[in-house]
């Protein structure tokens, strides 16, 4: 019945995310991307997303470098880049490849070891322009800085407009924003699969919450958990086969482990208390969860298969909503601090915690695929926005649609090409 | 009891929820303590309408108008609570004790309590302290007679406020559960 009022959308919702950035990162690398030749029949130009991408990051700084003419096969005068002071240098091409298809192709240079790192051909249709310069940016970020970068990625978030809520997903740039569902009544919690071609979440459309599995391909979604109660806080193992849940079929709510399919169902957490918000570590064999079995809500983790929780977080009285690195060594949660609600980075070798966002509201910290960066909910002016931090807090992020709340993010993974 | 079972899918249907609602029936059940000073239940022998029938219709018009008549202490149906707290507070027990009444006088009816919580801190966290809420509303439901099998306890923690501000007494309203019948869902 009320399913009938919910709508599957596809295609460009008309809000779209804007992007401040604040702060700057320490060593920032110089980095000239000339205009390549043949890109101006292109809309977006595929150089300008490289630049927009790059220096987004925090971790460059664009030259301007006006009009050139090189590409891909030009000679470089590596002299005159350094009396420039770029550090390194992209130079490329977009020519004709076939109806409706064109190659880009560039290469990119370390300019005071005058030397090659290499370079990339891609092939694209005009509508793969933006795709086209991620995935530029990505390359030329992993080779100047040793690591994955995120700009083919996406983000997952609920907007809230009027009475109307929207699961939409975005570029890590906050374009090309998506509806994958839009529901008169509340959605939380999304949370992608490990391949990312499915998100969990939870849905109120039935006077109650619900976990639903929703495939982004196809638009089909299933009740994976709907039990009498509640249901929610879905979690993927990194291997995409289980779902940890929070169900109150057994009274209280409680840690579950199930199939991705809802089959399976065995109960993790046996307490009096509140077990919420369980999040795998990146071998798939622990959860990380909020409690309140010692009298305020703190972080624990317990093994998959059950056992006894230990505690993680002692610090203050309310820690919240823990999201570890991709590579485990970091845990992200929200924590209280004379009132205001922030969000604190967790070294878990260490013990030692940074806070890295101002508050007052943040909420619901999710890391990207590399570790770097993470994103948030926040509030400011009594909306809700999203904001995205560097892991140390150096460089922020700011993403907002006007006229709507933004909230829940969770950053997408890896896409395999 | 295949008319039970009946009954109870009927209600659930009525109740709106389609796939894994409250639908266990109303099982036979002598409770013992809460003798039931009239209705349907005597000695652990019951007797119900058929679903459809006009004696039904009857019956559920009739408790519609008690639940919603504003004279009628049943038609009030929020518990509101303390922050952080899930205890019931004494000013709430006659409300909680005529629905037990109403319940357990009523063994067809089914009851969905919605719990919620204010707007700070975790979502998911919220709604745990939602389901709390909502959970202690049932204990005590049961304690006074109702049969726990009529009711579901779920959560909708921060997501639906009654008031949307920034201020002490708007949180409180929002601390609560609601008690909701079939013919509300």
């Amino acid at each position: 019945m009320l399913m009938a009022a919910l709508l599957l959308a596809a295609g460009a919702a008309r809000a779209q995310l804007t992007v401040e950035i604040s702060g700057t990162g320490g060593n920032q690398i110089p980095i000239a991307i000339a205009p390549f030749p043949g890109e101006s029949g292109l809309q977006p130009q595929i150089t300008d997303i490289v630049e927009a991408d790059l220096n987004r990051s925090g971790r460059f700084r664009t030259l301007y470098t006006g009009p050139q003419n090189l590409n891909e096969t030009s000679a470089i005068d590596f002299g005159a880049w350094r009396s420039r002071n770029a550090d390194a240098l992209v130079a490329g091409g977009v020519y004709p490849a076939g109806p409706g298809r064109y190659e880009a192709r560039f290469r990119l240079h370390d300019v005071p070891k005058q030397t090659q790192l290499g370079g990339l051909a891609l092939t694209l249709t005009p509508q793969q322009a933006r795709a086209t310069g991620h995935r530029i940016a990505d390359y030329v970020y992993e080779k100047l800085t040793g690591e994955r970068g995120v700009f083919s990625t996406r983000i997952a978030y609920i907007v809230k407009q009027g009475p109307r809520y929207q699961l939409q997903i975005a570029d890590s740039d906050g374009a090309n924003p998506q509806t994958a569902l839009a529901s008169p009544e509340p959605i939380i919690s999304p949370a992608w699969s490990p391949d990312g071609s499915r998100l969990a979440y939870v849905s109120f459309e039935n006077k109650r919450p619900v976990v639903y599995v929703h495939s982004l391909a196809t638009g089909q979604r299933q009740a994976v958990a709907n039990f009498p109660g509640s249901n929610s806080a879905p979690a993927w193992s990194p291997d995409g086969r289980l779902l940890a849940v929070v169900l109150s079929r057994e009274g209280g709510s409680q840690l579950f482990v199930m199939n991705a399919d809802g089959s399976g169902v065995r109960r993790v957490t046996s307490s009096a208390a509140i077990d919420t918000e369980p999040t795998f570590s990146a071998d798939g064999q622990t959860l990380y969860f909020t409690s309140d079995r010692g009298g305020s809500p703190q972080i624990y983790r317990v093994p998959v298969g059950g056992g006894t929780p230990q505690r993680v977080t002692f610090d203050g009285s309310y820690n919240v909503s823990p999201h570890l690195s991709p590579d485990g060594k970091l845990l992200a949660h929200i924590t209280r601090q004379n009132g205001a609600f922030r969000v604190a980075v967790r070294d878990l070798a260490t013990g030692q915690t940074q806070l890295v966002s101002d508050g007052p509201r943040d909420e619901s910290p999710s890391f990207a695929p590399n570790g770097r960066m993470i994103v948030f909910a926040s509030e400011v002016g009594g909306r809700g926005i999203l904001q995205a931090t560097s892991s140390d807090g150096r460089i922020r992020q700011r993403l907002t649609i006007p006229a709507a709340d933004v909230r829940e993010p969770a950053w997408g993974p890896f896409l395999n090409q | 009891m295949k008319l039970l079972i009946a009954l109870a899918a009927a209600l659930a249907v009525l109740a709106g929820c389609s796939s894994a609602p409250v639908t266990e029936g109303a099982p036979v059940e002598d409770r013992g303590a809460a003798a039931a000073p009239e209705g349907a239940t005597t000695g652990g022998v019951s007797t119900t309408p058929l679903p459809g029938s006009d004696l039904e219709r009857q019956r559920l018009e009739a408790d519609r108008k008690l639940l919603t008549d504003p004279a009628s202490p049943l038609s009030k149906r929020s518990v509101f609570f303390d922050f952080d707290s899930d205890r019931i507070r004494d000013e709430f027990r006659p409300l909680v004790e005529a629905h037990a009444k109403f319940l357990r006088e009523r063994p067809y009816q089914k009851m969905l309590i919605q719990g919620n919580a204010d707007d700070r801190g975790s979502r998911e966290y919220n709604l745990a302290l939602g389901q709390r809420r909502a959970d202690a509303l049932k204990r005590a439901l049961a304690l006074l007679g109702a049969n726990e099998k009529q009711i579901e306890s779920a959560s909708l923690g921060e997501e639906k406020p009654r008031c949307t501000e920034q201020t002490e007494s708007c949180w409180a309203q929002n601390r609560r559960a609601d008690m909701l019948y079939g013919f509300e869902l």
